[in-house]
Protein backbone atom coordinates (compact mmCIF):
# COMPACT_ATOMS: atom_id res chain seq x y z
CA UNK A 1 0.00 0.00 0.00
CA UNK A 2 1.25 3.65 -0.77
CA UNK A 3 1.06 6.31 1.71
CA UNK A 4 -2.06 7.93 -0.07
CA UNK A 5 -3.78 4.47 0.51
CA UNK A 6 -3.23 4.67 3.81
CA UNK A 7 -4.01 7.79 4.44
CA UNK A 8 -7.38 7.26 2.53
CA UNK A 9 -8.29 4.25 4.39
CA UNK A 10 -7.49 5.76 7.85
CA UNK A 11 -9.67 9.08 7.01
CA UNK A 12 -12.00 7.27 6.00
CA UNK A 13 -12.15 5.10 8.72
CA UNK A 14 -12.01 8.38 11.14
CA UNK A 15 -14.80 9.92 9.14
CA UNK A 16 -17.17 7.12 9.56
CA UNK A 17 -16.77 6.28 12.93
CA UNK A 18 -17.27 9.98 13.65
CA UNK A 19 -20.59 10.16 12.06
CA UNK A 20 -21.60 7.20 13.23
CA UNK A 21 -20.98 9.05 16.30
CA UNK A 22 -22.90 11.76 15.45
CA UNK A 23 -25.64 9.27 15.19
CA UNK A 24 -25.06 7.52 18.37
CA UNK A 25 -24.28 10.00 20.89
CA UNK A 26 -27.39 11.36 23.54
CA UNK A 27 -25.86 14.26 24.13
CA UNK A 28 -26.97 17.13 21.20
CA UNK A 29 -23.45 19.06 22.26
CA UNK A 30 -21.47 16.04 21.80
CA UNK A 31 -22.97 15.30 18.43
CA UNK A 32 -22.27 18.66 17.42
CA UNK A 33 -18.01 17.88 17.86
CA UNK A 34 -18.04 14.88 16.36
CA UNK A 35 -19.80 16.29 13.40
CA UNK A 36 -16.86 18.77 13.32
CA UNK A 37 -14.38 15.95 12.98
CA UNK A 38 -16.13 14.57 10.28
CA UNK A 39 -15.57 18.00 8.39
CA UNK A 40 -12.15 17.95 9.55
CA UNK A 41 -11.48 14.36 8.24
CA UNK A 42 -13.56 15.16 4.90
CA UNK A 43 -10.86 18.27 4.21
CA UNK A 44 -8.35 15.63 4.76
CA UNK A 45 -9.91 13.62 1.75
CA UNK A 46 -10.11 16.66 -0.40
CA UNK A 47 -6.03 17.19 0.71
CA UNK A 48 -5.74 13.67 -1.01
CA UNK A 49 -7.70 14.94 -3.95
CA UNK A 50 -5.25 18.12 -4.20
CA UNK A 51 -8.17 20.60 -3.51
CA UNK A 52 -6.27 22.62 -1.03
CA UNK A 53 -8.77 25.42 -1.49
CA UNK A 54 -11.93 23.55 -1.19
CA UNK A 55 -10.24 21.57 1.61
CA UNK A 56 -9.30 24.89 4.10
CA UNK A 57 -12.97 26.38 2.93
CA UNK A 58 -14.68 23.42 4.53
CA UNK A 59 -13.27 24.04 7.40
CA UNK A 60 -13.10 27.63 7.60
CA UNK A 61 -17.02 27.63 6.36
CA UNK A 62 -18.28 24.32 8.16
CA UNK A 63 -16.44 23.66 11.35
CA UNK A 64 -15.29 27.17 11.79
CA UNK A 65 -18.03 29.16 11.33
CA UNK A 66 -21.59 27.09 10.92
CA UNK A 67 -21.15 24.42 13.50
CA UNK A 68 -20.03 27.25 15.72
CA UNK A 69 -23.40 28.50 15.49
CA UNK A 70 -25.05 25.50 15.91
CA UNK A 71 -23.14 24.61 19.08
CA UNK A 72 -24.32 28.47 20.20
CA UNK A 73 -27.78 27.74 19.82
CA UNK A 74 -27.71 24.03 21.39
CA UNK A 75 -25.71 25.85 24.14
CA UNK A 76 -28.38 28.53 24.37
CA UNK A 77 -31.73 26.43 24.74
CA UNK A 78 -29.58 23.40 26.85
CA UNK A 79 -31.16 20.42 25.38
CA UNK A 80 -32.24 17.80 28.06
CA UNK A 81 -32.94 14.05 27.99
CA UNK A 82 -35.96 13.85 29.46
CA UNK A 83 -37.87 17.13 28.20
CA UNK A 84 -37.38 15.75 24.26
CA UNK A 85 -40.71 15.32 23.21
CA UNK A 86 -41.89 12.08 21.21
CA UNK A 87 -41.76 12.11 17.57
CA UNK A 88 -45.01 11.47 16.51
CA UNK A 89 -46.48 8.34 13.82
CA UNK A 90 -46.46 10.74 10.56
CA UNK A 91 -42.96 11.98 11.32
CA UNK A 92 -41.64 8.95 11.90
CA UNK A 93 -42.83 7.44 8.77
CA UNK A 94 -42.03 10.61 6.88
CA UNK A 95 -38.43 9.94 8.27
CA UNK A 96 -38.46 6.57 6.95
CA UNK A 97 -39.43 7.16 3.78
CA UNK A 98 -36.71 10.09 3.63
CA UNK A 99 -34.51 7.94 4.95
CA UNK A 100 -35.36 4.79 2.76
CA UNK A 101 -34.94 7.02 -0.13
CA UNK A 102 -31.30 8.20 0.43
CA UNK A 103 -30.14 4.28 1.03
CA UNK A 104 -31.15 3.90 -2.62
CA UNK A 105 -29.39 6.19 -3.52
CA UNK A 106 -26.38 5.64 -2.01
CA UNK A 107 -27.02 1.76 -3.12
CA UNK A 108 -26.91 3.05 -6.80
CA UNK A 109 -23.63 5.27 -6.06
CA UNK A 110 -21.96 2.32 -5.05
CA UNK A 111 -22.90 0.16 -7.38
CA UNK A 112 -21.99 2.90 -10.14
CA UNK A 113 -18.03 2.18 -8.91
CA UNK A 114 -18.23 -1.22 -9.12
CA UNK A 115 -18.59 -0.35 -12.80
CA UNK A 116 -15.53 1.79 -12.77
CA UNK A 117 -13.49 -0.61 -11.37
CA UNK A 118 -10.21 -0.96 -13.36
CA UNK A 119 -10.58 2.49 -14.93
CA UNK A 120 -8.12 4.98 -14.79
CA UNK A 121 -9.19 8.45 -13.80
CA UNK A 122 -8.76 11.32 -16.15
CA UNK A 123 -7.90 14.66 -14.00
CA UNK A 124 -6.49 16.80 -17.00
CA UNK A 125 -2.99 18.08 -15.29
CA UNK A 126 -4.55 17.91 -11.34
CA UNK A 127 -4.14 20.88 -10.29
CA UNK A 128 -8.01 22.20 -10.74
CA UNK A 129 -8.42 22.47 -7.12
CA UNK A 130 -5.09 24.17 -6.17
CA UNK A 131 -5.83 28.39 -5.66
CA UNK A 132 -4.82 29.86 -9.11
CA UNK A 133 -6.75 27.59 -11.61
CA UNK A 134 -9.85 27.72 -9.65
CA UNK A 135 -10.12 31.40 -9.51
CA UNK A 136 -9.44 31.40 -13.43
CA UNK A 137 -12.04 28.80 -14.04
CA UNK A 138 -14.92 30.22 -11.93
CA UNK A 139 -13.82 34.10 -13.47
CA UNK A 140 -13.53 32.83 -17.10
CA UNK A 141 -15.65 29.52 -17.69
CA UNK A 142 -18.14 29.74 -15.11
CA UNK A 143 -18.55 33.54 -14.70
CA UNK A 144 -22.36 33.50 -14.90
CA UNK A 145 -22.95 30.78 -12.27
CA UNK A 146 -20.59 32.52 -9.75
CA UNK A 147 -22.21 35.77 -10.34
CA UNK A 148 -25.62 34.21 -10.03
CA UNK A 149 -24.73 32.46 -6.94
CA UNK A 150 -23.34 35.60 -5.39
CA UNK A 151 -26.81 37.38 -6.50
CA UNK A 152 -28.55 34.62 -4.70
CA UNK A 153 -26.01 35.33 -1.63
CA UNK A 154 -26.63 38.72 -1.25
CA UNK A 155 -30.79 38.24 -1.56
CA UNK A 156 -30.49 35.91 1.55
CA UNK A 157 -27.82 38.52 3.55
CA UNK A 158 -30.88 40.92 2.69
CA UNK A 159 -33.66 38.46 3.82
CA UNK A 160 -31.52 37.67 7.02
CA UNK A 161 -31.30 41.08 8.09
CA UNK A 162 -34.98 42.01 6.99
CA UNK A 163 -36.05 39.20 9.50
CA UNK A 164 -33.68 39.83 11.96
CA UNK A 165 -34.83 43.72 12.11
CA UNK A 166 -38.66 42.31 12.64
CA UNK B 1 16.06 6.89 4.36
CA UNK B 2 12.49 5.44 1.74
CA UNK B 3 10.27 3.60 3.02
CA UNK B 4 6.64 3.58 1.12
CA UNK B 5 8.40 5.80 -1.44
CA UNK B 6 8.06 8.36 1.10
CA UNK B 7 11.21 10.33 2.36
CA UNK B 8 11.66 10.17 5.99
CA UNK B 9 14.30 12.60 6.35
CA UNK B 10 11.61 15.07 5.42
CA UNK B 11 9.79 14.33 8.16
CA UNK B 12 12.01 13.97 11.13
CA UNK B 13 13.55 17.63 10.25
CA UNK B 14 9.97 18.91 10.03
CA UNK B 15 9.76 17.35 13.46
CA UNK B 16 12.93 18.17 14.66
CA UNK B 17 11.57 22.03 13.42
CA UNK B 18 7.96 21.95 14.64
CA UNK B 19 9.33 20.83 18.25
CA UNK B 20 12.16 23.59 18.64
CA UNK B 21 9.29 25.90 17.72
CA UNK B 22 6.73 24.97 19.57
CA UNK B 23 9.08 24.87 22.83
CA UNK B 24 10.86 28.51 22.08
CA UNK B 25 7.22 29.91 22.11
CA UNK B 26 6.26 28.46 24.87
CA UNK B 27 9.61 29.70 26.66
CA UNK B 28 9.12 33.39 24.78
CA UNK B 29 5.50 33.23 26.20
CA UNK B 30 6.42 32.16 29.81
CA UNK B 31 8.65 35.57 29.78
CA UNK B 32 5.75 37.49 27.68
CA UNK B 33 3.76 36.94 31.12
CA UNK B 34 6.88 38.63 32.96
CA UNK B 35 6.35 41.59 30.44
CA UNK B 36 3.37 41.83 31.13
CA UNK B 37 3.67 42.40 34.51
CA UNK B 38 6.76 44.20 34.95
CA UNK B 39 5.15 46.97 31.74
CA UNK B 40 1.86 47.02 34.10
CA UNK B 41 4.25 48.02 36.99
CA UNK B 42 5.84 50.58 35.18
CA UNK B 43 3.10 52.20 33.53
CA UNK B 44 1.03 52.19 36.85
CA UNK B 45 4.53 53.95 38.65
CA UNK B 46 5.29 50.16 40.90
CA UNK B 47 8.08 47.96 41.08
CA UNK B 48 6.17 44.78 40.09
CA UNK B 49 7.75 41.28 40.54
CA UNK B 50 11.06 41.66 41.99
CA UNK B 51 11.38 38.86 44.57
CA UNK B 52 12.55 35.77 42.61
CA UNK B 53 15.75 35.89 41.42
CA UNK B 54 17.95 38.44 40.25
CA UNK B 55 14.87 41.64 38.43
CA UNK B 56 12.63 38.95 39.45
CA UNK B 57 13.54 36.76 36.31
CA UNK B 58 12.68 33.83 37.83
CA UNK B 59 8.58 34.93 38.77
CA UNK B 60 7.71 32.77 35.36
CA UNK B 61 8.66 29.77 36.87
CA UNK B 62 7.49 30.26 39.94
CA UNK B 63 4.41 31.03 38.52
CA UNK B 64 3.87 27.59 36.75
CA UNK B 65 5.20 25.91 39.41
CA UNK B 66 2.67 27.41 41.58
CA UNK B 67 -0.07 26.34 39.40
CA UNK B 68 1.46 22.72 38.74
CA UNK B 69 1.61 22.38 42.01
CA UNK B 70 -2.23 23.53 43.49
CA UNK B 71 -5.13 20.95 43.99
CA UNK B 72 -6.81 19.78 40.64
CA UNK B 73 -10.48 20.22 41.07
CA UNK B 74 -13.40 18.88 38.19
CA UNK B 75 -16.65 20.01 39.09
CA UNK B 76 -19.11 16.65 40.04
CA UNK B 77 -21.48 18.60 37.50
CA UNK B 78 -19.39 19.76 34.92
CA UNK B 79 -18.89 17.03 31.63
CA UNK B 80 -15.65 15.53 32.81
CA UNK B 81 -14.13 15.14 28.89
CA UNK B 82 -14.88 17.97 27.40
CA UNK B 83 -13.89 19.98 30.57
CA UNK B 84 -10.29 18.48 30.25
CA UNK B 85 -10.38 18.63 26.61
CA UNK B 86 -11.49 22.66 26.57
CA UNK B 87 -7.96 24.16 27.57
CA UNK B 88 -5.76 20.93 25.41
CA UNK B 89 -7.77 22.80 22.53
CA UNK B 90 -7.23 26.46 22.95
CA UNK B 91 -3.48 25.90 23.46
CA UNK B 92 -3.38 23.36 20.29
CA UNK B 93 -5.20 26.14 18.18
CA UNK B 94 -2.79 28.73 19.47
CA UNK B 95 0.48 26.85 18.85
CA UNK B 96 -0.59 25.80 15.13
CA UNK B 97 -0.53 28.91 13.90
CA UNK B 98 2.85 28.58 13.98
CA UNK B 99 2.88 25.75 10.99
CA UNK B 100 2.78 28.54 8.38
CA UNK B 101 5.00 31.57 9.47
CA UNK B 102 8.46 31.65 7.45
CA UNK B 103 10.43 32.15 10.92
CA UNK B 104 13.89 32.73 7.98
CA UNK B 105 15.37 31.91 5.13
CA UNK B 106 17.21 28.52 4.04
CA UNK B 107 19.79 27.55 6.38
CA UNK B 108 22.30 24.95 5.13
CA UNK B 109 22.73 21.77 7.44
CA UNK B 110 24.13 18.18 6.90
CA UNK B 111 24.49 18.92 3.36
CA UNK B 112 21.10 19.71 3.53
CA UNK B 113 18.48 22.62 2.38
CA UNK B 114 16.03 23.12 5.38
CA UNK B 115 13.87 25.89 4.99
CA UNK B 116 12.67 27.74 8.14
CA UNK B 117 9.33 26.78 7.66
CA UNK B 118 6.96 24.12 8.83
CA UNK B 119 4.87 23.63 5.82
CA UNK B 120 4.88 26.36 3.12
CA UNK B 121 1.34 25.72 1.35
CA UNK B 122 0.25 27.90 -1.26
CA UNK B 123 -3.07 28.60 1.29
CA UNK B 124 -1.22 30.12 3.85
CA UNK B 125 -3.32 32.67 4.84
CA UNK B 126 -6.61 31.05 4.86
CA UNK B 127 -5.17 28.17 7.08
CA UNK B 128 -4.17 30.34 9.44
CA UNK B 129 -7.62 32.08 9.03
CA UNK B 130 -9.06 28.28 9.48
CA UNK B 131 -7.24 27.96 13.03
CA UNK B 132 -8.36 31.07 14.13
CA UNK B 133 -11.86 30.35 13.72
CA UNK B 134 -11.26 26.56 15.50
CA UNK B 135 -9.29 28.62 18.09
CA UNK B 136 -13.35 29.70 19.82
CA UNK B 137 -13.79 25.95 20.27
CA UNK B 138 -11.39 25.86 23.08
CA UNK B 139 -13.12 28.57 25.25
CA UNK B 140 -16.68 27.44 23.76
CA UNK B 141 -16.10 23.88 24.92
CA UNK B 142 -14.98 24.92 28.40
CA UNK B 143 -17.26 27.26 28.96
CA UNK B 144 -20.18 24.95 28.30
CA UNK B 145 -18.36 22.02 30.18
CA UNK B 146 -18.09 23.57 33.36
CA UNK B 147 -21.80 23.84 34.05
CA UNK B 148 -21.44 27.23 35.17
CA UNK B 149 -23.62 30.27 33.89
CA UNK B 150 -20.92 32.70 34.01
CA UNK B 151 -18.75 30.34 32.30
CA UNK B 152 -21.89 29.66 29.86
CA UNK B 153 -21.82 33.58 29.44
CA UNK B 154 -18.48 34.52 28.67
CA UNK B 155 -18.25 30.99 26.30
CA UNK B 156 -21.00 32.61 24.27
CA UNK B 157 -19.64 36.04 24.22
CA UNK B 158 -16.12 35.00 23.16
CA UNK B 159 -17.78 33.11 20.58
CA UNK B 160 -20.09 36.10 19.28
CA UNK B 161 -16.71 38.21 19.52
CA UNK B 162 -14.88 35.66 17.59
CA UNK B 163 -17.30 35.16 14.83
CA UNK B 164 -17.98 39.54 14.31
CA UNK B 165 -14.81 40.64 14.14
CA UNK B 166 -13.49 37.66 12.08
CA UNK B 167 -14.97 38.74 9.27
CA UNK B 168 -13.25 42.21 8.94
CA UNK B 169 -10.22 40.77 9.43
CA UNK B 170 -11.26 38.45 6.71
CA UNK B 171 -12.13 41.29 4.46
CA UNK B 172 -8.18 43.66 5.43
CA UNK B 173 -6.47 40.08 4.29
CA UNK B 174 -8.38 40.06 1.37
CA UNK B 175 -7.51 43.63 0.54
CA UNK B 176 -3.64 42.49 0.82
CA UNK B 177 -4.08 39.75 -1.33
CA UNK B 178 -5.04 41.41 -3.45
CA UNK B 179 -1.81 43.63 -3.44
CA UNK B 180 0.62 40.72 -3.09
CA UNK B 181 -1.33 38.28 -5.48
CA UNK B 182 -0.34 35.40 -3.42
CA UNK B 183 -1.58 33.74 -0.06
CA UNK B 184 1.53 31.90 0.87
CA UNK B 185 3.19 33.41 3.68
CA UNK B 186 6.33 32.38 2.40
CA UNK B 187 6.16 34.75 -1.29
CA UNK B 188 4.43 37.37 0.61
CA UNK B 189 7.49 37.75 3.13
CA UNK B 190 10.36 37.23 0.37
CA UNK B 191 7.99 39.67 -1.90
CA UNK B 192 8.59 42.46 0.75
CA UNK B 193 12.38 41.07 1.43
CA UNK B 194 13.02 42.06 -2.49
CA UNK B 195 10.70 45.03 -2.84
CA UNK B 196 11.31 48.59 -2.20
CA UNK B 197 8.25 48.81 0.47
CA UNK B 198 6.78 46.45 3.19
CA UNK B 199 2.63 45.86 2.79
CA UNK B 200 2.17 48.11 5.43
CA UNK B 201 2.78 51.14 3.17
CA UNK B 202 0.39 49.60 0.73
CA UNK B 203 -1.81 48.86 3.24
CA UNK B 204 -2.31 51.14 6.07
CA UNK B 205 -5.96 51.56 7.00
CA UNK B 206 -5.99 47.21 6.43
CA UNK B 207 -3.09 46.68 9.00
CA UNK B 208 -5.21 49.15 11.04
CA UNK B 209 -8.29 46.41 10.70
CA UNK B 210 -6.36 43.30 11.03
CA UNK B 211 -4.56 44.68 14.61
CA UNK B 212 -7.54 45.92 16.07
CA UNK B 213 -9.31 42.72 14.97
CA UNK B 214 -6.44 40.73 16.22
CA UNK B 215 -6.64 42.26 19.60
CA UNK B 216 -10.48 41.33 19.65
CA UNK B 217 -9.68 37.62 18.34
CA UNK B 218 -6.64 37.54 21.31
CA UNK B 219 -9.52 38.35 23.81
CA UNK B 220 -6.85 41.20 25.12
CA UNK B 221 -7.89 44.78 27.06
CA UNK B 222 -10.07 46.77 25.56
CA UNK B 223 -11.88 43.52 23.78
CA UNK B 224 -11.57 40.94 26.84
CA UNK B 225 -15.28 40.87 27.71
CA UNK B 226 -15.18 37.13 27.95
CA UNK B 227 -13.34 37.59 31.19
CA UNK B 228 -14.77 40.77 32.37
CA UNK B 229 -14.32 40.42 36.33
CA UNK B 230 -17.31 42.46 37.32
CA UNK B 231 -20.06 41.51 35.70
CA UNK B 232 -18.71 37.89 34.85
CA UNK B 233 -16.67 36.59 37.90
CA UNK B 234 -14.11 35.29 36.22
CA UNK B 235 -15.24 34.02 32.73
CA UNK B 236 -14.75 31.24 31.01
CA UNK B 237 -12.10 29.80 33.12
CA UNK B 238 -13.74 30.62 36.60
CA UNK B 239 -14.12 26.52 37.20
CA UNK B 240 -10.69 25.68 36.07
CA UNK B 241 -7.40 24.64 39.03
CA UNK B 242 -4.12 23.69 38.57
CA UNK B 243 -2.68 23.60 35.04
CA UNK B 244 -5.33 23.61 32.66
CA UNK B 245 -6.31 26.88 33.91
CA UNK B 246 -2.72 27.72 33.38
CA UNK B 247 -3.59 26.45 29.76
CA UNK B 248 -6.14 28.98 29.23
CA UNK B 249 -4.18 31.75 30.42
CA UNK B 250 -0.85 30.71 28.86
CA UNK B 251 -3.03 29.94 25.46
CA UNK B 252 -4.04 33.83 25.32
CA UNK B 253 0.05 35.05 25.49
CA UNK B 254 0.78 32.08 22.47
CA UNK B 255 -2.25 33.47 20.78
CA UNK B 256 -0.68 36.95 21.02
CA UNK B 257 2.78 35.95 20.08
CA UNK B 258 1.41 34.60 17.01
CA UNK B 259 -0.70 36.81 15.46
CA UNK B 260 2.16 39.17 16.30
CA UNK B 261 4.21 36.90 13.95
CA UNK B 262 1.60 37.26 11.88
CA UNK B 263 1.56 40.67 11.36
CA UNK B 264 5.16 40.73 11.29
CA UNK B 265 5.47 38.86 8.69
CA UNK B 266 2.35 40.19 6.77
CA UNK B 267 2.82 43.92 7.03
CA UNK B 268 6.21 44.50 8.08
CA UNK B 269 8.40 41.96 5.92
CA UNK B 270 8.23 39.06 8.75
CA UNK B 271 12.39 38.75 8.54
CA UNK B 272 13.68 41.21 6.49
CA UNK B 273 16.03 43.64 8.09
CA UNK B 274 15.76 46.79 6.48
CA UNK B 275 18.67 48.77 4.93
CA UNK B 276 20.62 45.50 4.92
CA UNK B 277 21.63 43.31 1.95
CA UNK B 278 21.42 39.82 3.42
CA UNK B 279 23.71 38.35 -0.09
CA UNK B 280 26.72 39.83 1.31
CA UNK B 281 27.03 37.38 4.47
CA UNK B 282 26.80 33.50 4.03
CA UNK B 283 22.96 32.05 4.26
CA UNK B 284 23.05 30.67 7.75
CA UNK B 285 24.09 33.64 9.43
CA UNK B 286 21.69 35.75 7.26
CA UNK B 287 18.97 33.42 8.06
CA UNK B 288 19.99 33.88 11.91
CA UNK B 289 19.95 37.78 11.20
CA UNK B 290 16.20 36.96 9.46
CA UNK B 291 15.03 34.79 12.34
CA UNK B 292 16.56 37.53 14.83
CA UNK B 293 14.99 40.24 12.97
CA UNK B 294 11.47 38.64 13.63
CA UNK B 295 11.87 38.13 17.07
CA UNK B 296 12.26 41.85 17.28
CA UNK B 297 9.29 42.73 15.65
CA UNK B 298 7.52 39.99 17.43
CA UNK B 299 8.69 41.51 20.86
CA UNK B 300 7.94 45.50 19.21
CA UNK B 301 4.29 43.67 18.35
CA UNK B 302 3.38 42.28 21.78
CA UNK B 303 4.77 45.39 23.85
CA UNK B 304 2.20 47.48 21.56
CA UNK B 305 -0.38 44.91 22.43
CA UNK B 306 0.46 45.00 26.80
CA UNK B 307 0.61 48.62 26.08
CA UNK B 308 -3.06 48.97 25.18
CA UNK B 309 -3.97 46.62 27.54
CA UNK B 310 -2.94 48.59 30.44
CA UNK B 311 -4.01 52.24 29.04
CA UNK B 312 -7.28 51.72 27.74
CA UNK B 313 -10.34 50.34 29.57
CA UNK B 314 -12.66 47.57 28.31
CA UNK B 315 -15.76 48.48 26.33
CA UNK B 316 -19.59 47.42 27.35
CA UNK B 317 -20.59 44.43 25.17
CA UNK B 318 -23.06 47.18 22.65
CA UNK B 319 -19.90 49.03 22.02
CA UNK B 320 -17.96 46.44 20.91
CA UNK B 321 -20.25 44.56 18.64
CA UNK B 322 -21.26 48.56 17.27
CA UNK B 323 -17.59 48.63 16.44
CA UNK B 324 -17.31 45.49 15.45
CA UNK B 325 -20.42 45.27 12.63
CA UNK B 326 -20.46 49.29 11.83
CA UNK B 327 -17.16 50.35 12.13
CA UNK B 328 -14.73 47.43 11.24
CA UNK B 329 -16.72 45.71 8.75
CA UNK B 330 -17.73 49.25 6.14
CA UNK B 331 -13.99 50.40 7.13
CA UNK B 332 -12.68 46.77 5.84
CA UNK B 333 -15.19 46.75 2.75
CA UNK B 334 -14.09 50.76 1.96
CA UNK B 335 -10.44 49.52 2.00
CA UNK B 336 -11.37 46.55 -0.24
CA UNK B 337 -12.85 49.30 -3.18
CA UNK B 338 -9.66 51.40 -2.48
CA UNK B 339 -7.10 48.42 -2.80
CA UNK B 340 -9.18 47.57 -6.36
CA UNK B 341 -9.68 50.93 -7.80
CA UNK B 342 -6.19 51.40 -7.34
CA UNK B 343 -5.17 48.31 -8.67
CA UNK B 344 -7.11 49.62 -11.53
CA UNK B 345 -5.54 52.54 -11.92
CA UNK B 346 -2.09 50.97 -11.42
CA UNK B 347 -1.18 53.36 -8.75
Amino acid sequence: MSIIQILFFALSAFAIISAVMVLVSKNPIHSVLWLILVFFAISGHYILLNAQFLAIVNIIVYAGAIMVLFLFVIMLINVKKDSEPQKQFLVKLLGVVAGGSFLTLLVALVKQTAQMQGRTLLMKDGVIGLIHPLGKALFTDYVVPFEISSVLFLSAMVGAVIIGKK
Amino acid sequence: MTLLSFDWALVIEKLILIIIIVLTTLLITLYTTFGERKVAAILQDRPGPNRAGPFGLLQPLADGLKLIMKEEIIPTSASKWLFILGPGLAMTASLMTSAVIPWGTDVHLFGRTIALQVADVNIGILYIFAVVSMGVYGIMIGGWASNNKFSLMSALRAASQAISYEIAMGLALIALLMTTGSLSLKTIVADQAAGPWWNVVYQPLGFIIFFICAMAECNRTPFDLPEAENELNFGYHQEYSSMKLGFYLFAEYVNMIMSSAIMASMYFGGYDLPFFDETTVAPNIAAMIGLGTLLIKIVLFVFLFIWIRWTIPRFRYDQLMNLGWKTMIPLALFNMLLTGALILAKL
